[in-house]
């Protein structure tokens, strides 16, 4: 096989299992649909692998597949742009969707929806790949809605419950709204550039680096901040930051699997894949890299706070992947892109093991979702006790283990940039590290530890309980660890949570690794001087510890345990003493309830107003129905002349022969 | 190059009179619901043949040329050189294979549904078919005019006598409001006649000079001709009530058809006859458009029944059609152009979702549903590729179009495009809102617990026609091949003053 063929068979292999199982999910049954859909994306991985082998050997590749459209000028096609950045991520998106595949079998086995459930899955990573594989705008956008669409899908997979179908509607509307910008900033580069192929938009940039643009009268804008600012607008949505970040934690009213997958590794990191790929751009302006990582530095600081007051298991990995996101994001602000796709990377793994664990936590504990009612699970569930341990320390950054390495360095690339903002980004990154390590113990100690509190847990009313069909078994009070095809990809996850930051730290970083598909400018440093300061990833874990964040690591486990396992007085008394941050948090900084008022609310009674006002009262009222009204009242009064009396009209006669006689002899 | 297919008739007649003739032949059948059976089985093969005798003129166009093809010309009131003129270019062909297709469309939506006066109303659709192509084929502005006009009076026909209970004064607003623009177009018409030394060939009137103050008049009487039908704001308050009305297949037609008819006039005639007025007043025609998709974007939000959220839907997607022919570039109006083609598939698959929940549960108030999924999974999932065309998502011919505009947009003008891509979230946010409170949820009441999912004969009506809406969203190109040599000529048509002759 040619390699453009295997190529295709990337992305199209998924389609395949996702049309099979989404059209013929009946006739092929349960084993059927996931047989089909694994087959798809595990020879997705397979030939993904093969890629990487080819890449490796110094190979890329750009070229169309097809045509799309052709107008005026403008010619867009479907095709592939494979080099080192995208081979990376066809393999953290077929990896982590296989295991998601796998796990699904155990998560979904008794839901009506199976085989909906693996259609939508696969159309996911044929979505996410074509993203990552194109090698043009419009290719990019098509990937970037698609995704959108399958994560409404499968928000909203429980149709019956109200919190999903409204969760879902939301998260596509405020995608939507970063989308309106993304689409406008791809119009800018078509209207300046002329193309909307990758290489030559790049190729062309630095010819636009001063160029300026008015678009308001009397102020001229860089060109490229603007278009910059525009495309990042796409990624807040998608990559939820700060303000469009309000979709995420309620998009966790989807199945467990899909939060591992889309809104944990894969989807949700497509703006920070997009920022990277488009580097020949945003490296022409710092004022658009400052806005990148002030943004990122509020997500990261602010959404982790919030996943301290959660007590929805999967609410506190939501607002903990906000804030990760934010990480990245930060590090795209300091021109560290590859230590954003390397932490983009280690967190694809950890985070998808922590959802993955917490699903498995979720089957043990008959779909009740609050840690208040956990504890002490480690006896009962060794497996996903391990692994979630793993996962947390990794997330924190123990030094050794995947995270450490990613996050130590977008700390550490911060510290070095010199754009505007820098200084505030590094504050909140290095606070980060606290707050991470705290709200994820918290929930560890929570869950795996302390008292058994789950036999009170069958009292409290959760809607899931009631809505979800699943079959666990109520009568079965003991906790027990989940089958086999949930704890593998727990394992198999937990593997490079552990290792690939160690053995990859070198090449990805500071080995030249993604060779072209990066472009730093020679002005923004941070790359440099972190490499300067490399010495192999030994040293750089033993020199690790002897920073601050380790430290404040070690404060947040440390606070965790003293707070939610020695003295758990001491919390509540906090809370009863600072009610109002409290409720300030409770309320997600009252993002929510404003958007709800003023978007939405507004919007609607915008539309209302413009449509009695507007559509019945002036234009059907007035101009319309008034028209008619018009012309019946003037033939009303016309009417009075035809009376049928004949003296009435001999008299007008009259009137009329003296008038034109008049008229004649003036005349 | 008249092409017949050996009984000396060209195609473009063939494609009028094979459902007129067809539609005829059932009147004359009877008047009584006793043969209906019959009548149906003769309406849907008018149809088919009348969409297949279309076919040709797809696989035999030439795509190299500008030029009018598959031509006829006959005389008709030699006292007026008034003609029999028929031929189309790539503005023109793809709506009369739209309106053949739709037509097919129709009869089997009507099928089980229409129970009364059956034979009439598969006639009134077959009638308005032929005379629809008519207007798309007519070279000869009288030609134009009649077809122009006579297709109204099916269409008023099939709202007045099918429609809701508030169908007389719908289809009596419908009426007048159109004929209000036909009778202006009817003294342009004239006007252009001795302007040209007595021509009424279209083609002709493109290269008659004009001043800018002839142009002017000619203009606003065009002008409300056309924009009446389109409809664009702010004349476009008879079409919410028109859909509300019309049984489903009316809508269908009325949002797929009808609504095409009056930005090809946009193409036909204002753009190439007067193109001096035409650069000159874009900016009312662009704020007009603008208006459209944000103004009525947020009136569609406000809507309780399904009927005219789609019908003002429709506005706000025509609006990308006027929008894009008045920029002046290439994306501009092949952006349009697809629009058009777009919306009717989009806008009638819409109808007809509605329509077959209107059947079921006789009800178009969002209200009155809920939950439809669990009882009616089938039609949820084609429901939802349509909503999602509706909201122009990517891979569905409804994003092809307004992608289109909103590029060939930003090259004029930054704010255009902005305002025109808020479409993106307006268009998102009426359409799903619709389907989450209609699908998706419990079942909300005992009407929605009845409702069956869909039969074969609505399986296949909504299966081509989503067959339609990803082909053209996933492979765009055939499209615009078709279309690009004559929106070129177009365009040097409007580039080229006629005050200078």
């Amino acid at each position: 096989m040619d390699m453009h063929s295997l190529y295709l068979t990337v992305p199209l292999a998924p389609l395949a299992g996702a049309l099979i199982a989404g059209l013929f999910g009946k006739t092929i049954g349960r084993v059927g649909a996931h047989s089909v859909t694994i087959l798809g994306v595990a020879i997705a991985l397979i030939a993904s692998l093969l890629i990487f082998q080819d890449v490796r050997a110094g190979n890329t590749y750009n070229g169309p597949v097809y045509t799309w459209l052709t107008s005026g000028d403008l010619s867009l096609e479907i095709g592939f742009l494979i080099d080192r950045l995208t081979v990376l991520m066809m393999l953290v998106v077929t990896f982590v969707s296989l295991m998601v595949h796998i796990y699904t079998i155990g998560y979904m086995a008794d839901d009506p929806g199976y085989q909906r459930f693996f259609s939508y899955i696969s159309l996911f990573t044929f979505s996410m790949l074509m993203l990552v594989m194109s090698n043009n705008f419009l290719q990019l956008f098509f990937g970037w809605e698609a995704v959108g669409l399958v994560s409404y899908l499968l928000i909203g997979f429980w149709y019956t419950r109200d919190t999903a179908i409204y969760a879902n509607l939301k998260a596509f509307l405020v995608n939507r709204v970063g989308d309106f910008g993304f689409l406008l900033g791809i119009g800018l580069i078509w209207a300046h550039f002329g193309t909307l192929d990758y290489a030559q938009v790049f190729q062309m940039a630095p010819q636009f680096a001063n160029q300026t643009i008015s678009l308001i009268d009397g102020h001229a804008w860089s060109l490229m901040a603007v278009i910059c600012i525009l495309l990042f607008i796409g990624a807040m949505g998608k990559s939820a930051q700060f303000p469009l970040h309000v979709w995420l934690p309620d998009s966790m009213e989807g199945p467990t699997p899909i939060s591992a997958l889309i809104h944990a590794a894969t989807m949700v990191t497509a703006g920070i894949f997009m920022v990277t790929r488009m580097s020949p751009l945003f490296e022409l302006s710092d004022a658009a890299l400052s806005f990148v990582m002030v943004i990122g530095a509020i997500t990261a600081l602010f959404m982790g706070f919030l996943g301290i007051i959660q007590n929805d298991i999967k609410r506190v990995v939501a607002y903990s992947t906000l804030s990760q996101l934010g990480y990245m994001t930060v590090a795209l602000g300091a021109s560290a892109y590859s230590v954003a796709i390397f932490h983009l990377m280690t967190h694809a793994f950890f985070k998808a093991l922590l959802f993955l664990a917490a699903g498995s936590v979720i089957i043990a504990m008959h779909h009740n979702q609050d840690i208040r009612y956990m504890g002490g699970l480690r006896k009962y569930l060794p497996i996903t006790w391990i692994t979630s341990l793993i996962g947390s320390l990794a997330l924190i950054g123990t030094p050794f283990l995947s995270g450490f390495y990613s996050k130590d360095s977008i700390i550490e690339a911060v510290k070095y940039s010199e754009l505007a903002g820098s200084g505030f980004a590094y504050f909140a990154v290095t606070l980060g590290v606290f707050v991470t390590a705290f709200y994820s113990f918290r929930m560890y100690f929570l869950v795996f530890h302390g008292k058994e509190r789950f036999h009170n847990a069958h009292h409290t009313d959760h809607e899931a309980d009631k809505d979800v069909p699943h079959g666990h078994g109520h009568d079965d009070h003991t906790p027990h660890e989940t089958p086999w095809v949930v704890t593998l990809p727990l394992i198999l996850l937990a593997i490079p949570s552990l290792l690939i930051g160690y053995f990859t730290v070198e090449a990805l970083l500071f080995g030249n690794w993604f060779g072209h598909a990066i472009h730093i400018d020679a002005a923004h440093g941070a790359m440099q001087t972190l490499a300067e300061h490399f010495h192999g990833a030994g040293a750089m874990a033993l020199h690790g510890m002897q920073l601050l964040p380790f430290w404040l690591a070690v404060a947040g486990v440390a606070t965790a345990w003293l707070f939610y396992m020695k003295r758990p007085d001491i919390p509540a008394a906090i809370q009863k003493r600072f009610r109002v941050v409290n409720k300030i948090l409770e309320n997600n900084y009252g993002f929510d309830a404003f958007n709800a008022w003023f978007f939405a609310g507004g919007a609607r009674l915008l539309g209302g107003k413009f449509w009695r006002w507007g559509d019945v009262a002036a234009i059907d009222g007035v101009l319309v129905n008034g028209t008619a009204r018009l012309i019946g009242r003037i033939a009303g009064v016309v009417r009075h002349l035809q009376s049928g009396y004949i003296y009435h009209y001999a008299f007008a006669m009259i009137v009329g022969v003296l008038l034109l006689a008049t008229w004649f002899v003036r005349a | 190059m008249t092409e017949g297919i050996g009984l000396g008739v060209g195609l473009l007649s063939l494609a009028i009179w094979v459902p007129i003739v067809a539609g005829v032949l059932i009147l004359m059948t009877g008047g009584d619901d006793k043969s209906a059976d019959g009548q149906r089985t003769l309406a849907l093969i008018g149809s088919v043949l009348g969409f297949v005798v279309t076919l040709p003129l797809w696989t035999g166009f030439d795509t190299a040329t500008a030029a009018m093809q598959f031509v006829e010309t006959a005389q008709w009131v030699p006292a007026f050189n008034i003609h029999y003129r028929l031929g189309v270019d790539g503005i023109s062909m793809p709506f009369i294979l739209l309106n053949s297709f739709t037509t097919v469309l129709v009869v089997l939506a009507g099928w089980a549904v229409i129970k009364q006066r059956v034979g009439q109303y598969m006639a009134a659709f077959l009638i308005q078919s032929g005379l629809l192509n008519g207007v798309f084929a007519a070279l000869d502005g009288v030609l134009f005019y009649v077809f122009f006009e006579a297709m109204l009076i099916p269409l008023y026909l099939i709202i007045g006598m099918w429609g809701g209970p508030n169908r007389v004064y719908a289809a009596i607003k419908f009426f007048l409001y159109t004929l209000l623009g036909s009778l202006l177009m009817l003294v342009s018409l004239i006007f252009l006649y001795f302007q040209s030394g007595g021509s009424f060939e279209i083609l002709a009137w493109h290269r008659v000079p004009l001043t800018m103050f002839a142009q002017t008049l000619l203009f606003i009487a065009f002008f409300f001709a056309f924009a009446v039908k389109v409809p664009m704001w702010p004349v476009h308050t008879w079409l919410p009530d028109a859909h509300v009305e019309a049984p489903t297949g009316g809508s269908v037609v009325l949002a797929a058809i009808t609504l095409k008819v009056g930005a090809y006039g946009f193409l036909r005639f204002i753009l190439p006859i007067l193109p001096d007025a035409s650069r000159e007043y874009a900016s009312i025609i662009v704020a007009l458009s603008l208006v459209a998709v944000v103004y009525i974007g947020l009136v569609a939000l406000a809507q309780s029944d399904m009927k005219k959220l789609i019908a003002y839907s429709s506005i706000a997607h025509m609006g990308f059609v006027t929008l894009g022919f008045f920029l002046f570039n290439p994306l501009g109006i092949e952006g349009g152009l697809i629009q058009m083609i777009s919306h009717g598939f989009i806008s009638a698959a819409m109808f007809l979702c509605v329509g077959v929940m209107y059947d079921r549960v006789h009800s178009r108030q969002i209200a009155d549903y809920g939950g439809v999924v669990n009882t009616m999974p089938r039609f949820a999932a084609f429901f939802m590729l349509f909503a999602m065309a509706n909201a122009g998502l990517p891979g569905t011919s409804g994003f092809v179009g307004e992608f289109m505009v909103i590029l060939g947009a930003v090259q004029v003008n930054f704010w255009w495009a902005f305002l025109a891509a808020t479409t993106l979230i307006f268009g998102a946010a009426y359409t799903l809102w619709m389907y989450k409170r209609v699908v998706f949820g419990v079942i909300a009441n005992p009407q929605v617990a009845e409702m069956k999912d869909i039969d074969t004969r609505e399986f296949v009506v909504l299966g081509l026609l989503a067959i339609c809406v990803l082909g053209m969203g996933l492979y765009p190109l055939p499209f615009t091949e078709v279309m690009h040599t004559s929106v070129d000529n177009l365009l040097a048509h409007v580039a080229h003053s006629k005050l200078a002759y």
